[in-house]
């Protein structure tokens, strides 16, 4: 934990857990590939009878589809420890963006001390004319974003975007998964795709920004296990300017799918080859073209492979992605019927919200189970075609 | 007796059942099972029966000395962790490591296991576990196994086993039905043919399966079955150090 404090000094009042335990966080999944909503109280029933996964140290839901009425607009979920730094993210975010619509985010009363939280649905322009904004490409406008976040996150004290994706939004923060939900309203919500995590932090602190999930544009990554490759991982982003804050390891995670399958324009087939490679005595057995394949994603891409035990979900705003790590250190379990897909730590999850799955299986080690929404789906909730990633 | 487990916490749970046993039931039927924890943890009675219909959550059957558990469904990871004694019966799938450093006590799975099947199972004098798989397991099968037996049958199932099958294996045996593709198996494994006494072990291990999950024993038996036996009995004797 101490590595991952250093040179984040002005972290210092971030509550950190002290004790080591055993580990064991728990996901859970939801998506109608037909686009068609789901509310918030069925994830929520599923993280739920996984509640001792978690330690009352962080839980959170991703919602694909809860903003149809603004889906042409980014929206901001921001956290704020105080008026001071809501003030100053809101000037950076007036200079930079137009803001159609703002206001806090609809919460119930918990009871205890916690940040407060706001939404922004907001469109990138340029900084003297909004002329210079209708030109910027749909593909600039996500990078205008990404560096906006990245300058909210670093830049401002107490001040954490922690969602930034069109027609949707993460809600996470410390407390178990049935406090989150209740905190934030998620049975209010209707979404197409949920995710939802209830944490056990072992190896970095326990804070409301810690919390799955981790969000960059429309990605979000919901994780059990722990990424050793951290360091690594983060050295390599560094590169491309994203900058690591939230004191997390799963926070790499969101940050190489934006940069991979966004910028680098891979399908998400080859991210997950990217994070989970077969191991080298098993590429030394494939026919000389998969061999030569794998051998130069390794080379290319050896930076991104996500080392040590994970299973995760990553939601995106075509669907919906479960994974483990290469060796299977960490439990994934899917359930499919008809056309919804669910996804979870635990079959008992999956089978208590869903009672009768047409089958239920759990995938390979490294083998992602890649769920998409139907293209009329895609059409009718984003207002275009879908670009394939 | 019946107890309706739906929606009940583990701990309340597996309080009722500890009581039940404690009253003088023999039969205990579990209704509405949903992933709750630690079923049959450390009981020791051996004339006591659990029947769960549901999806039991991990650990079950840890540390378990005596008792039958019956799971009408899946059942999930860490299936019999560190069990002593008893009998595990699945008549679906089960989830990652089962049979966890088991010690004693057999388990039938109907289904496939997951990864790391009878990983670091042991014996002791008298004290043998059995696992047997109707299915196929997942990848490491029998890792770092010091004692006892898995039978993989591998039925409707194509390989019967995942990649690195035994490794760091230092005891016990590992007998697989019809033939084994020798890319699956690790390098701390040998292949030998089963013994008279392997052979009747097989035999009865698999006529019980065959009872349980309603099979034709010879059926079963006639692709016949290959050995894996520890290559060495220190597999990692010069990974840090050369030594003896």
């Amino acid at each position: 934990m101490e590595v991952f404090r250093q040179g984040y000094e002005e972290f210092a009042h971030i509550p950190s857990v002290e004790v080591k335990d055993i580990s064991g966080c728990g996901l859970a999944g939801i998506i109608n590939t037909d686009g068609s909503l789901v509310g918030g109280a069925k994830i929520a029933d599923a993280i739920q009878i996984m509640h001792d996964r978690g330690n009352g140290l962080g839980a959170g839901f991703a919602a694909y589809g809860i903003y149809p009425e603004f889906k042409d607009f980014y929206a901001l979920h921001l956290m704020y420890d105080d008026e001071k730094a809501r003030e100053e993210t809101e000037e950076i975010l007036e200079k930079r963006v137009t803001i159609e619509q703002r206001g806090g985010i609809p919460t119930r009363h918990i009871g205890r001390k916690r940040p407060f939280f706001f939404v922004y649905f907001v469109k990138p322009r340029a900084q003297k004319s909004i002329v210079e904004a209708e030109e910027y490409g749909e593909e600039k406008k996500d990078e205008f974003i990404v560096r906006m976040c990245m300058k909210i996150n670093r830049g401002v004290k107490g001040s954490f975007v922690i969602s930034s994706g069109k027609n949707m939004g993460v809600f996470k923060g410390i407390g178990f998964p049935e406090e989150i939900a209740n905190l934030f309203r998620i049975d209010e919500y209707e979404a197409f795709c949920w995710t939802a995590h209830n944490r056990f932090p072992t190896n970095t602190p326990g804070w409301w920004g810690g919390a799955h999930p981790f969000c960059l544009l429309d990605w979000t990554v919901v994780h059990n296990g722990e990424i050793s490759s951290y360091g690594t991982n983060k050295r390599y982003l560094e590169m491309y300017g994203y900058r690591c804050t939230q004191l997390t390891d799963t926070e790499v995670i969101a940050y190489l799918l934006d940069l991979l399958a966004r910028r680098h324009k891979l399908p998400l087939e080859m991210v997950a080859a990217c994070f989970a490679p077969p191991l080298w005595e098993e590429i030394e057995n494939m026919d000389e073209d998969k061999k030569q394949f794998y051998q130069k994603l390794r080379m290319i891409y050896g930076s991104c492979m996500l080392n040590g035990p994970f299973s995760i979900l990553v939601g995106f705003k075509g669907g919906l992605v479960g994974l483990n790590d290469r060796i299977k250190l960490r439990p994934l379990m899917v359930g499919k019927k008809e056309k919804t897909w669910y996804m979870a730590s635990e079959e008992a999850a999956v089978k208590h919200i869903c009672p009768n799955p047409d089958k239920i299986w759990a995938p390979k080690a490294g083998e992602p189970v890649i769920v998409r929404l139907e293209k009329d789906a895609y059409r009718e909730l984003y207002g275009k075609s879908e670009e394939r990633i | 007796m019946k107890i309706n487990a739906h929606n009940m916490y583990y701990r309340d749970l597996n309080k009722m059942v500890r009581k039940a046993i404690k009253k003088g039931e023999k039969e205990i039927v579990l209704d509405n099972v949903c992933g709750q924890y630690y079923i049959g943890d450390g009981l020791t009675r051996k004339d006591v029966k659990i029947i769960i219909n549901g999806v039991p959550g991990n650990d079950m059957g840890a540390f378990m000395n005596g008792p039958i558990i019956i799971v009408n469904d899946d059942a999930q990871d860490a299936i019999g962790n560190t069990m002593n004694g008893g009998k595990i019966v699945v008549y679906g799938n089960v989830g990652d490591v089962l049979g966890y450093s088991m010690r004693g006590g057999v388990i039938y799975v109907k289904g496939n296991a997951g990864y790391r099947t009878c990983i670091h199972m042991k014996e002791y004098k008298g004290m043998h576990p059995t696992v047997v798989i109707g299915g196929c397991t997942g990848a490491f099968a029998g890792e770092y196994m010091a004692g006892g037996t898995l039978i993989i049958l591998g039925i409707d199932c194509n390989p019967l086993t995942g990649y690195y099958l035994g490794t760091g294996i230092h005891g016990g045996r590992i007998f697989l039905r019809g033939q084994i593709d020798k890319k699956l198996l690790s390098r701390d494994v040998k292949t030998v043919e089963p013994d008279m006494k392997d052979k009747r072990a097989i035999e009865n291990q698999v006529r019980e399966f065959c009872k349980l999950f309603n099979y034709e024993y010879d059926d079963i038996m006639k692709p016949g079955f290959v050995k894996i036996v520890p290559a060495s009995k220190r597999p990692y004797a010069h990974l840090y150090i050369s030594g003896p």
